[in-house]
């Protein structure tokens, strides 16, 4: 039994009665919806991809053509995949750092779970219907977006409201990161959707900003999105599970301090690089660029106190399912965060930007940061959540590689198209005629176009594998407190 | 030094974390979004863009319930390859009646900010029904449904209510008349195909989607295509006009 206590952790603390009954209901639901969602917008990615390739996948009808499942693609995988995973992140570390459960108690945090549900599901079923405001990665309609809000700001009061009763002195680092994407999500949402309805009983409305303002805030949300629902929040989720994981401290306390403050700091202005030599003014992308190639720097120091947490536990990403996705992950983070700031340099961004470079960047991120690190942490909360052993080891092994190898076919795929095609857009022949019409170009990028479908195939498939043994975990894995003590014996 | 900060506050009190790091992110965006409103250099001072006829602001929003711009981008970069594959570089001042703006963030299919004139209305139709029969490598979806829809306009006079209310200087004489134009701009021989030039500078007057008798969807969005782009006349425009 003791053995049992010492490997098992806070469940079994909690049973000792040294640590209150924490809220997990509403952790497995997130976790649960993490694994769903997931699933559904990788699928919808890999139909829109295979859209591209073979356009006959648009089956002539409005409903499924490329222009409105994009949107459900993107919100898919950001906002209901991420987003459950970050509630699930949240209201786990929240609770286990502080030593408290949830303010609010299970209500809260309920309402909070179910009122995000019912967001998704309202965003995407409009999106399918045509019912959209027309900007990126914030394309739900006004009634949407205060349904939004509202769950956000009790969100932001459970869990600063936990943070508030915690019986630990400090407020952990991974919570620092998980209050600044909780805030600053809050900021651009509003400040980016300042919509007027034509009636308050139909689903139209106007963007009040326009053109160049509208651009800039814009893309002020859309890039801080990445920098603070994709990156920040699941930064907290690196600052927790990989040292549980590796049963390691955090490799440099100070380098967080300067990790976070220059991170949440500087990423802000980064917007404008994605409107180089647009009619933005060229004071506004001449600072986007600049602060994008600073954010170079905290963000590898995020790295660095990441991998190197690992320090004496190597040996581990053998062994641990977790950790391996997990560091992995800030393999592909460190990667990412090189190439986005080299991409923000005028000169690089005048070649790359409206090609697929962008698209295959984004995906190094998405699929193999926020992916990656989210995989991580299933693989050590589902075990914990439900107290029993994984399933399958052999099965995350498939799972790491097939989808390992698919990030690697869908990002060449797309260095490759989308250098190519802005190198042909700016060609010239020796007559000094543009070389290539556009169409020729269109035609160039079909067999990338197949590569990267076959790339999303893989991390679907990678995913399912993952979500059979999870189900089989839950269902039919064996009890932690049985199987553990067998383990530390052998 | 007499003082030593410590970061433990921070880390001690939630309400300082938070006012500190909502500090913390408020600078950057206040510092570029703010000036963009405040500096009247942002937008250029060039003459012939006004706000869309109701029939294109029908369009556009077909344009943008079906996610064009997911593909299609609405800017053209000031580049040799760029001006001479669509024409002249984007102003800002062509999209300042634009809500929301649809520069776009990709090129699957071409730039479309200067399209409009560059190919008949039959091709435009022709090719929405059915990319590939006019542009065999075409990926575009096709939008056949788009011809056969009746346009919903009944209360398309709201809708310029709405954009007058947020700033897109619409005439009362434009809001009144707001159905009636909508309907004659598709219909060269009616009686009110005047009054839209006149109201509309530069509006083209065409039985965009081929027929006259009825309003379809496709109209709206041929119209809306057709003026992309035409506003602003640049061989009057001098270079002076266009710094920001």
């Amino acid at each position: 039994m003791a053995l049992a206590a010492t490997a098992s952790g806070e469940s079994a603390r909690a049973a000792s009665g040294a640590v209150p009954a924490y809220n997990d209901d509403v952790v497995r639901a997130a976790a649960i919806a993490t694994i769903f969602w997931g699933c559904v917008g990788f699928l919808v990615g890999v139909v829109i991809a295979s859209q591209l390739a073979f356009p006959v996948l648009n089956l002539g009808l409005e409903w499924t053509s490329f222009g409105r499942l994009r949107p459900l693609h993107t919100s898919a995988v950001i906002f209901a995949f991420g987003g459950n995973a970050l509630l699930a992140a949240s209201f786990y570390i929240v609770q286990r750092t502080c030593r408290t459960e949830l303010f609010m108690g299970s209500a809260g945090a309920w309402f909070v779970f179910w009122g995000y549900q019912l967001f998704i599901v309202m965003a995407a079923l409009g999106y399918v219907m045509g019912i959209t405001s027309g900007k990126e990665y914030a394309e739900p309609e006004w009634f949407v977006d205060l349904w939004l809000t509202i769950v956000w700001v009790v969100y932001l009061v459970v869990y600063a409201g936990t943070l508030m009763k915690r019986k630990e002195p400090h407020i952990y680092v991974a919570n620092w990161f998980l209050l600044a994407f909780i805030i600053t999500i809050a900021m651009l949402h509003i400040g980016n959707n300042i919509q007027l309805p034509v009636s308050f009983l139909g689903w139209k409305s106007y963007t009040v900003p326009s053109g160049v303002q509208d651009a800039m805030i814009q893309w002020w949300y859309g890039h801080n999105a990445v920098g603070f629902f994709l990156t920040a929040g699941f930064l907290g989720m690196m600052y927790y599970f990989i040292p549980k994981a590796a049963n390691r401290p955090v490799y440099s306390y100070r380098l967080s301090i300067v990790h976070f403050w220059a991170l949440v700091f500087l990423y802000i202005w980064a917007g404008p690089h994605h409107l180089h030599y647009t009619a933005l003014p060229d004071w506004a992308q001449t600072l986007g660029m600049t602060f994008s190639v600073m954010l170079w720097m905290p963000s590898w120091g995020g790295m660095i106190n990441g991998l190197m947490t690992l320090s004496g536990a190597w040996d581990k990403l053998r062994t641990d399912a977790s950790l391996r996705f997990s560091v992995t992950a800030v393999a592909f983070y460190g990667m990412s965060t090189f190439e986005g700031p080299m991409m923000s340099i005028k000169a690089v961004n005048a070649l790359s930007h409206y090609t697929d470079w962008t698209i295959g960047h984004v995906h190094s991120g998405a699929m193999g940061w926020v992916g990656f690190v989210s995989f991580g942490m299933l693989y050590y909360l589902v075990p914990v959540l439900w107290g029993r052993t994984l399933y399958s080891t052999r099965l995350v092994a498939w799972h790491f590689w097939i989808a390992t190898l698919g990030i690697v076919l869908y990002i060449t795929a797309m260095w490759v198209s989308g250098i190519m095609q802005g190198l042909m857009w700016r060609a010239y022949d020796e007559y000094g005629f543009l070389q290539y019409s556009f169409v020729e170009t269109v035609a160039a990028m079909h067999p990338f176009y197949v590569i990267r479908a076959l790339g999303g195939v893989l991390y679907l498939v990678g995913a399912l594998i993952m979500a059979y043994n999870f189900y089989k975990t839950i269902t039919a894995g064996a009890p932690v407190r049985v199987s553990v003590p067998q383990a530390a014996a052998a | 030094m007499a003082f030593k900060f410590s970061h433990a506050i921070f880390e001690k009190n939630v309400v300082i974390l938070s006012i500190a790091t909502l500090i913390t992110v408020a600078i950057g965006g206040l510092v570029q979004i703010v000036p963009l409103f405040a500096n009247e250099q942002v937008i250029e001072r060039v003459e012939g863009v006004r706000p869309y006829t109701p029939l294109e602001l029908a369009g556009r929003n077909i344009y943008i319930r079906e996610g064009c711009y997911n593909c299609h981008s609405q800017m053209v970069r000031p580049f040799r390859d760029e001006i001479e594959r669509y024409g002249h570089y984007s102003l800002a001042a062509e999209s300042m009646y634009d809500h929301p703006f649809q520069w776009g963030s990709k090129r699957t299919g071409p730039d479309l900010a200067r399209v409009g004139g560059k190919y008949s209305d039959d091709w435009h139709v022709a090719h929405l029904i059915d990319p590939r029969a006019v542009v065999p490598e075409s990926i575009m979806p096709g939008y056949a449904f788009l011809a056969t829809r009746p346009l919903g306009y009944a209360d398309i006079a709201e809708h310029l209510k709405t954009l007058r209310i947020i700033g897109v200087p619409y005439t009362q004489e434009q809001i009144d008349n707001a159905k009636a134009d909508l309907e004659a701009q598709q219909n060269p021989d009616a009686d009110g195909a005047a009054d839209v030039t006149k109201r509309y500078p530069k509006a083209v007057v065409s039985a965009f989607g081929g027929d006259p008798a009825k309003v379809t969807e496709m109209d709206a969005m041929v119209a809306y295509l057709q003026m992309l782009g035409t506003l602003v006349d640049f061989k009057s425009v001098r270079p002076e006009q266009l710094t920001q």
